[in-house]
């Protein structure tokens, strides 16, 4: 058989740093093929080479044995090569149809877009993707995992029969994780190739072929995934031994930091579904609570509202070390001990373009400075500090950071939050699009944390990593917490089943 | 040397060789560049924009933009001017105020960060984007200028007064003396205070900073408040040179000073850029303004070559970010 596309002695070099060298690649019609490797490895890079992005590269790629070249995006599509980024990118104010068709518009004869055409092979493709939203729904006011599969929609429309897809689940839910199986599933039968790329070993054990694994730009694995075991996997991409740290001790104490008592958060949009709805729960000293749910189940909104975003919707009570709090901004939540690392790291964790150490001295900048001047000296004992601790992977402290790895950006954001000692620390998905070793450290730093007597909040929408981290787990749903399980109880079915819906449930 | 090193970035650099190459061309193109009375003469005629400039340098770090500037200098300087002439005089309660200087000036300064801050309380607490609110103030300021002058210049100003705008120290202008206090007082501000640290956390990531805690809307309507006390400083400085206050002075000024702020690589998308940037982009406004005229280019052909030459600043500022 021959291969759909063939990859062979790929190098490609950023200003003398080598991202990938002699990567060869074989994907087969009807196989579905999962690509992986750390944070780093080089798979957005050939990512970016496939899709036309990245033009200058050494080797070849072939399609159905002729080779082909690209010099933009636009090429690789009408090849046939769809990609599917792990970013959106939708264009908000403007329609389903509209998002789909953007670039490659129906027009008649006059030049006019012809409107009614478009409208309706978007309903057909919807129809198959199976999602329930109008054409001419606006995406912005879409769900972030209704948004996934109109970017998947418009993968499919140029019928593409190389498919990549660079971490699709990595913003939707479970039900949705389905929908999309299906779909691949589907396009399989077709006799499409599908290149999956994935963090989620699970996913890829229930879904793929075949697998290549990727590590500091070199191909160092690839075969069937029959023939390989979940841990040789892993010691493949981290290129050690590698084992998830489960939680052994317990911090929790009897003394209540935190007491949420029937908060309640309003819909300024549809008044008849808050966004939380009599939500309490008690946080102990050194106690890790975890909190898990599905996309839009309010655990964002949580995390949110204790921080003093969204005071003016808020109903109910909040008691920090039994005072009653009424925080108006983030900057009183912060003075009263609260510490929140956010979802979204690059909106709103990181100042991009600043460097390491003064994206460390943001919360602590009294701390930097002498005599109302910010010291030099006074930013590079706290860097060296937190680099060391924390095991930061930096060049040095004036690096810009961006240029970090999406692990270390985030320990430099919790160790901006550390340097402050908090009382009560939020880390919303914590280790979202984090590679497996820096994944490792950060369950390490939260059980370091608690033991040092902070009681940490941490909101997961992987079942796996709330269970090995948690002493207690509540589950969340449509804006109400649904189940709370000891540490002990919880499993990943009675976790599911908590966090499903009830018109869903049916 | 290694904090030098530090702000000393590829954009600058670039920014420095255009200089010299400019100067150089100059110097041989024409007869009088390279004499100390025109260099004086430069270092003066620039010193309204550098004022203004820094200024606007502090807003676009915070993401913003301010196009107030030409007339809050326009009315300032009025205000200044008038109240130094004839004092305040408030019939209906029978009571005149007379100014000294220093009152006067610092009449208009107050003037001056007042409508700065209002267009900060506008942009931060009503949510009006930066360049509506300030395109209100530019109008508005304008008016107030056209109101209290009648539409006549204010002339006839007194001798200490105009020594602000003619004068020397030291062998020094003191518009030059006045510009390069602000400027040091703005580069050690940026970069050494927790106030500047601020302003580029904010226009590098707004959210970002407002869930560190940093307190968005005070840094902000700061910001605008000492962009607009910098404009009187400018309205001061130009009333003081003329002798007179003119009711349209100051007009398009802003774009001088945007010019400035973006050919010395200040990123209009905010959190990045530095005041000395903005001083090179003034000179090098300053100079080709001066070389074009002593080379007796039609002031039309000017703001043509002037025109490209803030495109071709902003298009090498691009390449170098993409070469980052």
């Amino acid at each position: 058989m021959t291969a759909l596309l063939e990859v062979k002695e790929i190098t490609k070099k950023f200003s003398g740093v080598t991202a990938l060298s002699n990567v060869n690649l074989r994907l087969e019609g009807g196989k579905v093929t999962a690509l992986i490797g750390e944070n780093g490895a080089g798979k957005s890079t050939l990512l970016k080479i496939m899709s036309g992005i990245y033009t200058d590269f050494e080797g070849q790629i072939l399609f159905k044995g002729q080779e082909i070249k690209f010099s933009r995006p636009k090429d690789a599509q009408e090849m046939g090569i769809g990609i599917i980024h792990q970013e959106l990118n939708l264009i908000p104010y403007l329609t389903v149809a509209q998002n789909i068709f953007l670039g490659r518009e129906l027009v008649n004869a006059f030049g006019f877009l012809e409107r009614e055409k478009m409208i309706n092979k978007t309903k057909a493709l919807l129809n198959r993707l199976k999602l329930e939203v109008e054409p001419t729904a606006l995406v912005g006011t879409l769900k972030v995992g209704q948004q996934q599969i109109v970017e998947i929609a418009k993968a499919l429309l140029t019928e593409s029969e190389v498919v990549f897809m660079d971490e699709p689940t990595s913003a939707i839910g479970e039900s949705e994780v389905e929908v999309l199986f299906e779909i691949i599933n589907k396009l399989k039968a077709e006799g499409k190739a599908i290149v999956y790329i994935s963090h989620k070993l699970d996913e890829l054990f229930a879904l793929a072929d075949d697998f290549v694994v990727l590590r500091d730009g070199k191909v160092v694995g690839q075969g069937g995934v029959s023939e390989i075991s979940r841990s040789q996997l892993i010691n493949m991409m981290a290129g050690r031994e590698v084992k998830v740290v489960k939680k052994s001790t317990k911090n929790c104490t009897e003394e209540k930091v935190l007491e949420v008592k029937n908060l309640g958060l309003l819909n300024p949009e549809n008044p008849q579904r808050p966004l939380l709805k009599d939500i309490s729960f008690d946080l102990c000293k050194g106690e890790v609570l975890g909190v898990y749910g599905l996309m839009g189940a309010g655990r964002t909104e949580l995390c949110e509202s204790l921080f003093g975003l969204n005071h003016r919707k808020l109903t109910g009570s909040i008691l920090l070390n039994g005072q009653k709090t009424g925080f108006k901004s983030p900057i009183e939540a912060i003075d009263a001990g609260m510490a929140l690392v956010p979802e979204d790291r690059k909106k709103d964790g990181i100042v991009a373009g600043m460097s390491v150490s003064k994206n460390l001295s943001l919360t602590v900048i009294e701390k930097v400075s002498k005599f109302g001047f910010l010291s030099d000296a006074l930013h590079t004992k706290l860097y060296d500090k937190h680099v060391a601790s924390l095991k930061i992977k930096v060049h040095n402290e004036d690096q810009a950071i961006k240029n970090l790895s999406g692990g270390n950006q985030q320990k430099v954001i919790l160790g901006k939050w550390i340097e402050r000692n908090p009382t009560v620390l939020m880390l919303d998905e914590p280790t979202r699009g984090i590679d497996i070793n820096a994944k490792n450290e950060i369950y390490e730093l939260i059980a370091r944390l608690s033991a040092s007597g902070i009681s940490i909040l941490v909101i997961s929408s992987e079942i796996p990593e709330i269970l090995a981290i948690s002493d207690r787990i509540l589950v969340m749903s449509e804006g109400e917490i649904t189940a709370e399980f000891s540490s002990e109880e919880a499993t990943e079915t009675n976790i599911m089943n908590a966090c499903i819906p009830e018109n869903m449930n049916q | 040397m290694i904090s030098l090193k530090k702000n000393f970035n590829i954009a600058q650099f670039q920014s420095l060789i255009a200089l010299f190459v400019l100067c150089l061309a100059l110097a041989l193109l024409t007869d009088n560049f390279m004499s100390t009375d025109n260099f004086w003469n430069v270092m003066r005629q620039i010193s309204v924009n550098v004022c203004i400039s820094v200024g606007m340098t502090l807003v676009v770090l915070t993401a913003g933009i301010d196009l107030s500037v030409g007339s809050i200098l326009a009315f300032c300087g009025a205000v200044t001017a008038g109240l130094l002439k004839n004092g305040l005089s408030i019939p209906s309660l029978n009571l005149f105020i007379g100014f000294t200087v220093l009152g006067a000036i610092v009449a208009g300064f107050l003037i001056g960060g007042g409508l700065g801050f209002v267009n900060g309380y506008a942009v931060t607490k009503f949510k009006v984007p930066p360049f509506v609110a300030t395109l209100a103030m530019l109008t508005m300021a304008r008016g107030f200028t056209m109101l209290w002058t009648k539409g006549h210049p204010i002339t006839g100003l007194g001798g200490s007064f105009g020594f602000l705008g003619t004068g020397w120290f030291l062998g020094i202008p003191m518009p030059v003396w006045i510009s390069g206090l602000v400027v040091i007082t703005a580069v050690i501000l940026t970069s050494k205070t927790r106030f500047g640290r601020y302003i580029y956390a904010i226009g590098g990531n707004e959210n970002a900073s407002r869930l560190s805690g940093i307190p968005i809307n005070k840094v902000k309507i700061w910001v605008y408040s000492i962009a607009g006390l910098l404009a009187a400083v400018g309205g001061v400085l130009v009333t003081a040179r003329l002798d007179s206050a003119q009711p349209n002075a100051g007009i398009s000024y802003e774009l001088d000073a945007i010019a400035a702020v973006v050919i010395g690589g200040t990123s209009l998308s905010g959190g990045r850029g530095t005041i000395w940037g903005t001083v090179l982009g003034a000179i090098i406004i300053g100079v080709l303004n001066n070389g074009l005229i002593l080379m007796n280019v039609s002031p039309f052909w000017q703001q043509v070559i002037k025109g490209m030459v803030i495109l071709l600043a902003v298009i090498i500022d691009k390449s170098n970010q993409k070469s980052e």
